[in-house]
C-alpha cells in the first residue's frame, strides 16, 4: 500500500509543480497586470491544490490532514482576495503596468 | 547532493540574491516588496534550522507586519518626494561598501572559528524543564532562565509606542492613530475582513497557546491578533480607538506591569527578582503570557496605525 501512496504523492505534486512553473512562466511572459494575475490563479488554485492532494497521503493523521487542507483554504481565500485588490487598483490607476 | 542539499542551497543564493536587488533596486516601493519577500525566506530558513519559534516570529514580523510598516513609509516617502537629489556621494557609498564588508568578514570569521562543539547551554535548558512544567524549551528560556530580558522587551514595546505617540500635533494629542479608511462595505476588502478575524482570532489563541509545549507563543500569538485588527481597520468596519481611551492604556502596560509585579513577589517571597515557586510556574507562567499576548498585539496594531493624528471628537 505504501507503494500506492509514494505514487500518488509523486503524481499528484509533480502536477501541482507543474502548474506552479506554467504559473510562473504566465507571471513573467504575459503582457498586462490582469492577464497576469489570471496566470497566478492557477498556481494557487490547482498547484497548491495538488501539492496538498498529494501530501495528504503521507500525514500523520487526520489532525495534520486538516492542517493540509485548511493551508489550501486559507491560500485560496487569501490569493482570490489580493488579485481582486490588484486587480482593482490596475483598472483605476492605469499607470500600473 | 540530496534533494535537501540542493534545496538549501538555492534557497540561501535566492535570499543572497533578494538581499542584493532590496539594496540596489531605486524605487523605495520595490525595495520594499523585496524586503518582504525577505522576510518570508528567511523563515524558511529558519525551519530548516528547526528554529520554528523564531521562524513564526520572522514570519509575522519581517514578512507581516514590518512589511505594512515600510509599505506606509514608502508611501509617505512617494508623498513628500523629497530626498531624490540627495543621493549620497562616492565617498560615503565607498566607506558605506567597506563598513559593510568588515562587519560580514568579522561574521564569517566568528563562524569559521567556533570552537568544534559549538558552546550551548540547549541542554541545561533541556535538563531543568522540570521547574517549570512546560516541555518547550524556547518558552521556558523566554519566560523563566531569562525572564529579565523578556520583561525589558515589553518595556522597550511601551517606549516605542510612547516614542511615536509624542510625533502627535497637540490638538490630536489623545485622538485616533492614522487615517480613517474608507473602503466599499460590500468590496472584497471588507468581505475577507469579516470572514478572516474569526479563524485568526482562534489561530492567535491556539498559537499562544501551545507555546507552552510546542512552537508558539506570547510574541508570535500576539502578532497574529494584530493583523487580525489591523484589516478590519484597514477595511473600514472599525476605527482606530482615542490614545486618551483608559481601558487601552490598561491593556498597553498590563504585559510588563504583570511581569514586573509577579517579579517583585519572587523577590520578597523567594529566591529572586523573577523567581516562580516551582509549584505555581506554570499558572504563573501562563497568565503572565496572557497579558503579554493582549498587550503585545494592541502595541503592533498601534505602531502600525502611528501617530495620532485626528480628534477623536467626531
Amino acid at each position: 500500500m505504501s507503494l500506492v501512496r509514494d505514487m500518488t504523492t509523486i503524481a499528484a505534486v509533480s502536477a501541482g509543480a507543474l502548474f506552479f512553473l506554467a504559473g510562473t512562466v504566465g507571471l513573467l511572459r504575459f503582457p498586462d497586470t490582469l492577464t497576469r494575475l489570471h496566470a497566478l490563479t492557477k498556481a494557487d488554485n490547482l498547484g497548491l491544490g495538488l501539492v496538498v492532494l498529494g501530501l495528504l497521503p503521507q500525514a500523520g493523521g487526520l489532525r495534520d490532514g486538516l492542517k493540509l487542507i485548511s493551508i489550501w483554504l486559507l491560500g485560496l481565500l487569501a490569493g482570490a482576495t489580493v488579485s481582486q485588490l490588484i486587480a482593482r487598483a490596475a483598472r483605476h490607476g492605469k499607470s500600473i503596468r | 547532493m540530496s534533494i535537501a542539499t540542493i534545496f538549501e542551497i538555492v534557497l540561501a543564493a535566492v535570499l543572497l540574491g533578494l538581499g542584493v536587488w532590496t539594496i540596489v533596486v531605486r524605487e523605495t516601493f520595490s525595495a520594499t516588496v523585496g524586503f518582504v519577500a525577505y522576510g518570508l525566506l528567511v523563515a524558511l530558513i529558519w525551519v530548516r534550522l528547526d528554529a520554528v519559534d523564531v521562524a513564526l516570529t520572522e514570519a509575522a514580523i519581517g514578512g507581516g507586519l514590518g512589511g505594512v510598516l515600510l509599505l506606509g513609509a514608502a508611501a509617505r516617502l512617494r508623498d513628500a518626494d523629497l530626498m531624490a537629489s540627495e543621493t549620497p556621494g562616492e565617498v560615503m557609498r565607498a566607506s558605506a561598501a567597506a563598513l559593510s564588508a568588515l562587519i560580514a568578514a568579522a561574521l564569517a570569521g566568528a563562524v569559521v572559528l567556533l570552537p568544534d562543539a559549538a558552546p550551548t547551554l540547549a541542554p541545561a535548558a533541556v535538563a531543568n524543564a522540570w521547574a517549570t512544567g512546560l516541555s518547550n524549551s524556547v518558552t521556558n528560556v523566554l519566560m523563566a532562565f531569562r525572564a529579565m530580558d523578556t520583561m525589558l522587551e515589553k518595556v522597550v514595546l511601551l517606549l516605542a509606542i510612547v516614542g511615536v505617540w509624542s510625533l502627535a500635533p497637540d490638538s490630536a494629542w489623545d485622538g485616533r492613530p492614522g487615517p480613517r479608511h474608507e473602503t466599499d462595505p460590500n468590496g472584497v476588502l471588507a468581505f475577507l475582513a469579516r470572514l478572516l478575524p474569526p479563524v485568526g482570532i482562534v489561530v492567535g489563541i491556539y498559537i499562544l497557546w501551545t507555546g507552552a509545549d510546542h512552537p508558539g507563543g506570547a510574541f508570535q500569538g500576539g502578532a497574529i491578533l494584530a493583523s487580525m485588527w489591523l484589516l478590519t481597520i484597514m477595511a473600514g468596519l472599525a476605527d482606530t480607538p482615542p490614545t486618551g481611551r483608559r481601558w487601552l492604556r490598561f491593556i498597553l502596560v498590563a504585559g510588563p506591569c504583570l511581569f514586573l509585579l509577579v517579579g517583585l513577589v519572587g523577590l520578597l517571597s523567594g529566591a529572586a527578582f523573577l523567581s516562580y515557586p516551582p509549584a505555581l510556574a506554570k499558572p504563573l507562567i501562563l497568565g503572565i503570557e496572557v497579558a503579554m499576548v493582549l498587550t503585545i498585539a494592541a502595541t503592533l496594531g498601534l505602531l502600525l496605525a502611528g501617530a495620532p493624528e485626528r480628534s477623536w471628537k467626531p
